[in-house]
């Protein structure tokens, strides 16, 4: 499979948030406002290629010992232990980015979308490059979900037509399902 | 054997890997917090309550530290003088923290405000409110359910016959309680006015008086003999403007339905002859 069409593939037709419902928390979470999106968008990208770039030859370790099926909890920890060192040397060495990342890097450490694009990463039976392509897409995936539904979310604030009983939460699950159903209409593009 | 061991090594050897590895990042990469910050951070009173407008007390003394611009009297748990020893760990002037309290904004007690049902819902304000808009007929008063005695930390409000009451000796004018209210009745101001409106209620008189006999009907009484023009009628509500008012109480003694309340008058079959000291104001402080 070529990388163009894994990259295309994960933003539009398996978006993380939209298509496959992984990281549906900050997803409704922190869409509230568009900085924040794009911030948290950001990090995702950031962490999800680092987390690749470490469990993918730790998957292989794995293999060699006979022990796959450890994947999930070593996945885990290393993508934890990954994102607190990262942190540390942001914090030492680009002070500015640290802030910009601010509270959302290690929000994420605990992300099911940043553990699952990693399994899933072993799952396709990618090699290195076309794991990472896969990380990239799918943390641009991410942002462009989220980017999107911020601004959708924006006209719903203050918005007086909605009725009373659907104003706040149930509003805004009812739109994230349109987007949803919107990016349906990507299916059997790739 | 062997079948559990290795998994259970390897995972450990991991985990142990990365304990080192992030041991001595943290302290490779170890960045010192800032003495003044750290200081500052010890001075304030650490209730994260966010009055101040930052994200709890830690934001607040990053951001005095990075800029003390900001300004060291924006806490008004610690007051004038916790001000005082932040300019003084900062090494500036202290700007003068106003002291505020919670004032409600409603006298609608039990003899007082007429009741539209035999409430025997979840008791708290905002489950009333969600019953035809709360249990008293007046839709802008105190439900005395008590959402803003429960709310507040530092226990300095308590429900008086149906109303809540804010002691102002304890109150340090957080806002939280405020926040609570579903009807808004709870407003902060500054604790130098002794003089404020107990009423919130924006009917037209006549439905006021009729919900509630110590209702504000809007009747204009006490705008036209303030002296200092710091009253105004909105909405039939009077307004008492903190900056302008000095407390002379004459608005107090014009209004025909006693809706503005003077702490500084002494009561008169409740505190017979005490001096009028500032302990004597606190009991009945709203």
């Amino acid at each position: 499979m070529g990388l163009a069409s894994i990259l295309l593939g994960v933003i539009l037709v398996n978006n993380y948030v939209l298509a496959q419902f992984l990281g549906i928390c900050p997803f409704l979470g922190v869409s509230k406002k568009l900085d924040s999106a794009v911030g948290m968008g950001v990090a995702v990208i950031f962490v999800m290629v680092l987390a690749t770039a470490a469990t993918w030859p730790i998957q292989q370790v794995l293999n060699n010992f006979g022990i796959g099926y450890l994947q999930t909890i070593v996945f885990i920890l290393v993508i934890a232990a990954l994102v607190q060192f990262v942190e540390m040397a942001l914090k030492k060495f680009i002070p500015s980015l640290h802030k910009a990342l601010g509270v959302y890097l290690p929000l994420i450490t605990t992300n099911c979308a940043v553990l699952g694009v990693c399994i899933s990463n072993i799952d396709e039976g990618y090699n290195y490059i076309q794991s990472l392509v896969n990380s990239t897409g799918a943390g641009i995936g991410f942002l462009l979900a989220m980017v999107l539904f911020s601004g959708m979310r924006s006209k719903l604030e203050g918005n007086t037509s909605i009725p009373a009983c659907f104003q706040g939460v149930p509003i805004t699950l009812v739109t994230a399902a349109f987007l949803s159903l919107g990016f349906m209409g990507f299916s059997g593009l790739v | 054997m062997s079948s559990i061991l290795i998994p259970v090594a390897l995972v450990s050897a991991i985990g142990f890997v990365l304990a080192v590895v992030l041991t001595i990042a943290s302290k490779i990469f170890f960045v010192p917090v800032d003495e003044t910050v750290a200081k500052l951070r010890a001075e304030l009173p650490g209730a994260n309550c966010g009055a101040c407008g930052f994200a709890g007390c830690d934001d607040y003394a990053n951001a005095l530290g990075a800029d003390p611009s900001v300004g060291t009297g924006k806490c008004p748990v610690g007051g004038a003088a916790l001000a005082e020893a932040l300019a003084a760990v900062l090494g500036v002037e202290a700007d003068s923290s106003e002291p505020q309290v919670a004032v409600v904004m409603c006298n609608g007690n039990n003899d007082a405000a007429k009741t539209l049902m035999e409430y025997q819902g979840l008791k708290t304000c905002k489950a009333a409110k969600q019953l035809f808009g709360g249990l008293s007929a007046c839709p802008y008063g105190c439900m005395g359910l008590g959402d803003c005695a429960v709310a507040c930390p530092y226990g300095a409000i308590q429900i008086c016959n149906g109303v809540a009451v804010v002691n102002r000796e304890l109150c340090v004018g957080c806002g939280i309680c405020a926040k609570q209210c579903p009807n808004s009745v709870i407003r902060i101001a500054p604790a130098k006015n002794k003089v404020v409106v107990q009423c919130n209620s924006k009917d037209k008189g006549a439905v006021a008086r009729k919900n509630c006999s110590n209702a504000c009907i809007g009747c204009g009484k006490c705008a036209k003999v303030c002296k200092f023009e710091a009253i105004t009628v909105e909405n039939n509500l009077a307004f008492i403007d903190p900056e302008k008012c000095k407390n002379c109480g004459l608005c107090a003694k014009e209004c025909p339905t006693n809706a503005i309340l003077n702490m500084r008058a002494k009561r008169k079959p409740a505190a017979p002859a005490e001096a009028p000291t500032p302990a004597a104001e606190a009991p009945k402080a709203e």
